[in-house]
């Protein structure tokens, strides 16, 4: 009894922080139909959803979309595994940075997963027959006596439970000795190009069944000759939606670099430079830090370009280098506490950014499970949070408010109330539909526009 | 002067964060190093360009007969300071036995390419955070 009464006093949620570490997740990516979606964790696996489709014929009949839209688990894998380098001594993550989804091409879907140093193409295909009736072995495969058989028959594939495989169809080691943080396939869909801090290398995807060969040209190389002259480094890369020659890439400096791979072989000149003059009054000792550009997104008509810094969310325009030509305030109310958000590590934190399919809306996240939507056209933002104790299944998402002065309304959170362990890093809009999946730690919400499931 | 105490702060806890970065899984990133690198710097400028305000106001006070030759000499001297004390710095580079109060413990054995780490450390236990620019910050960075 006094055992009983003794471990129940022992607190376990440090044992609970320490088994979801794993689990917590680190990037989510829709596919290009948006049928599947794929969530990569700091514990190398990787999770693929599938949307639920409802029977064809009832809802042929009645005229409606074929997708009920909810997503279960379709399989899930072990991507990456801890690796060391003998060389440096290093450790080498196994975390995922990054998923992309190759374009379908036939029934088989593909898609490329990164860790640190190493990105893998996997081949995800699913298995729903299987052959039956060979003459030499019997139903659990032992060889049969040969004396026994007395006819030949022709095996036959009969329907079976459906099997989801996934194999690794080309591993892509070796390209970088910096750590990787972007990868990004060509609308060409043949090749894919992997960024680190200093370099960018381009691949060939060249599908082929047994080889593992690796190919890879450096298009962009930041490395200065003396290590000592470094000023910024590459924070996220990404191929033009449309022109497989263009890929734009963003740095730590606040800058964005637009690059033509027919100008040259190494593109170390870039075509255009998108930067915006600082503003010398808000000059502090973390004015470099909070100007790095944490993710670089076009938008899929390929006009603009979203980008993501430690306080605001930047619309650029191709063809208007001097700045953007519009600026979002994410959480502004954070400017002041940059010294504490330095001191916990916080003003390190990399969010990213997302458009929605017609470019009308951008989403980023932010702290105590917030996350913000701006609409473009009114230039209005909204607060809502992924948190499951305040959100039920089918339950309208509450728009939620951080004071900052004025008036004070119900439910809003004071700025040293919010909790900053709980940052939206990761998320994800459906390719045509307002659905849009959000990673906070190791949760994933799936949202969906019920009044508007269309984008217009 | 306040801006004096933040800066000395932040290069503590610039310092910690470095230090801390090279156990950390995964190996050094370069981007966190790089951006600590910027914020040591920027510390660093501020804390120096206050106390050398802060010497010549004391230094003008006293003296308002000839003040400018005072002042030439006061600036020099501060700029004398530092060399002495990164020499002395070297000196003790590896007996770091009392750590300041904003530095981790340091073990005393040490590679050849921690020096500069370690030459960090022990200008600190000399109490004059100055001798930091005797360091180039820049060589945060070859560490890669």
């Amino acid at each position: 009894m006094g055992e009983d009464t003794e471990s129940s006093k022992i607190n376990h949620t440090f044992l609970r922080d320490y088994v979801t570490e794993a689990d917590v997740i680190s990037t989510v990516e829709f596919n290009q139909t948006g049928d599947l979606l794929a969530t990569g964790d700091k514990g190398g696996r990787v999770v693929i959803f599938q949307r639920e489709t409802e029977s064809k014929g009832e809802t042929e009949e009645l005229g409606e979309t074929g997708d009920s839209g909810e997503y279960n688990v379709y399989s899930t894998f072990q991507s990456h595994e801890p690796d060391f380098d003998y060389l440096k001594s290093l450790e080498i993550e196994e975390k995922i940075n990054k998923i992309r989804w190759l374009p379908q091409q036939n029934a088989a879907h593909f898609l490329l997963s990164t860790n640190d140093k190493t990105i893998k193409l996997w081949k995800v295909s699913e298995r729903d027959k299987r052959p039956e009736g060979y003459n030499l072995k019997d139903e659990e495969g032992r060889l049969k006596d040969i004396s026994t058989i007395t006819s030949l028959q022709v095996p036959v594939l009969k329907p079976t439970d459906l099997m989801v495989e996934v194999r690794p169809r080309r591993v892509f080691s070796n390209g970088h000795t910096y750590h990787v943080n972007s990868i990004s396939v060509n609308s060409d869909g043949e090749t894919y190009l992997s960024a680190d801090d200093l370099r960018i290398n381009m691949w060939h995807l060249g599908i082929t069944d047994r080889s593992f060969s690796i190919l890879h040209n450096n298009i962009v190389d930041i490395k200065p000759a003396n290590m000592e002259d470094l000023t910024e480094v590459i924070t996220s890369a990404e191929f033009h939606p449309h022109h497989c020659h263009l890929f734009v890439y963003s740095s730590s400096k606040g800058s964005l670099r637009l690059c033509d791979m027919r100008s040259s072989a190494l593109c170390d000149k870039h075509t255009k430079q998108f930067e915006e003059p600082e503003d010398p009054g808000s000059r502090s000792f973390f004015s470099e830090i909070i100007s790095s550009v944490s993710d670089v997104k076009f938008s899929h008509n390929g006009r603009y370009l979203l980008t993501r810094d430690y306080l605001t969310a930047k619309v650029w325009d191709l063809n208007m280098d001097k700045g953007p030509v519009e600026t979002y305030q994410v959480h502004e109310y954070l400017r002041s506490k940059l010294c504490s958000l330095y001191e916990n590590d916080c003003i390190f934190d990399k969010f990213e950014c997302v458009w929605n399919s017609s470019d009308s809306v951008i989403m980023t996240g932010a702290y105590n499970s917030f996350f913000r939507m701006f609409d473009r056209e009114t230039g209005r933002g909204v607060t809502l949070e992924a948190w499951r104790e305040s959100s039920k299944p089918r339950a309208v998402l509450r728009t939620r408010r951080v004071y900052t002065g004025g008036k004070r309304r119900r439910g809003d959170v004071g700025v040293d109330s919010l909790d900053f362990t709980k940052k939206i890093l990761h998320m994800a809009w459906h390719p045509s539909e307002n659905i849009i999946a959000i990673a906070a730690t190791n949760n994933l919400y799936i949202f969906q526009d019920r009044v508007n499931p269309e984008t217009q | 002067m306040e801006v004096n105490a933040e800066a000395r702060r932040i290069l503590a806890v610039s310092i910690s964060k470095l230090y801390a970065s090279r156990t950390q899984r995964g190996g050094l990133r370069l981007h966190r190093s790089l951006l600590l690198s910027l914020v040591m710097r920027s510390a660093r400028d501020i804390y120096h360009s206050s106390r050398e305000i802060e010497a010549q106001l004391a230094d003008a006070e006293p003296m308002e007969a000839g003040s400018c030759s005072w002042d030439q000499w006061s600036l020099p001297s501060l700029r004398q300071r530092e060399p002495e004390s990164a020499r002395q710095s070297r000196k003790r580079r590896g007996k770091v036995s009392a750590a300041p109060d904003f530095l981790p413990s340091k073990r005393a054995r040490l590679e050849p390419g921690e020096e500069r780490y370690a030459a960090m450390l022990g200008s600190c236990r000399a109490g004059a955070v100055e001798s930091l620019t005797a360091l180039s910050l820049n060589r945060v960075i070859p560490a890669f």
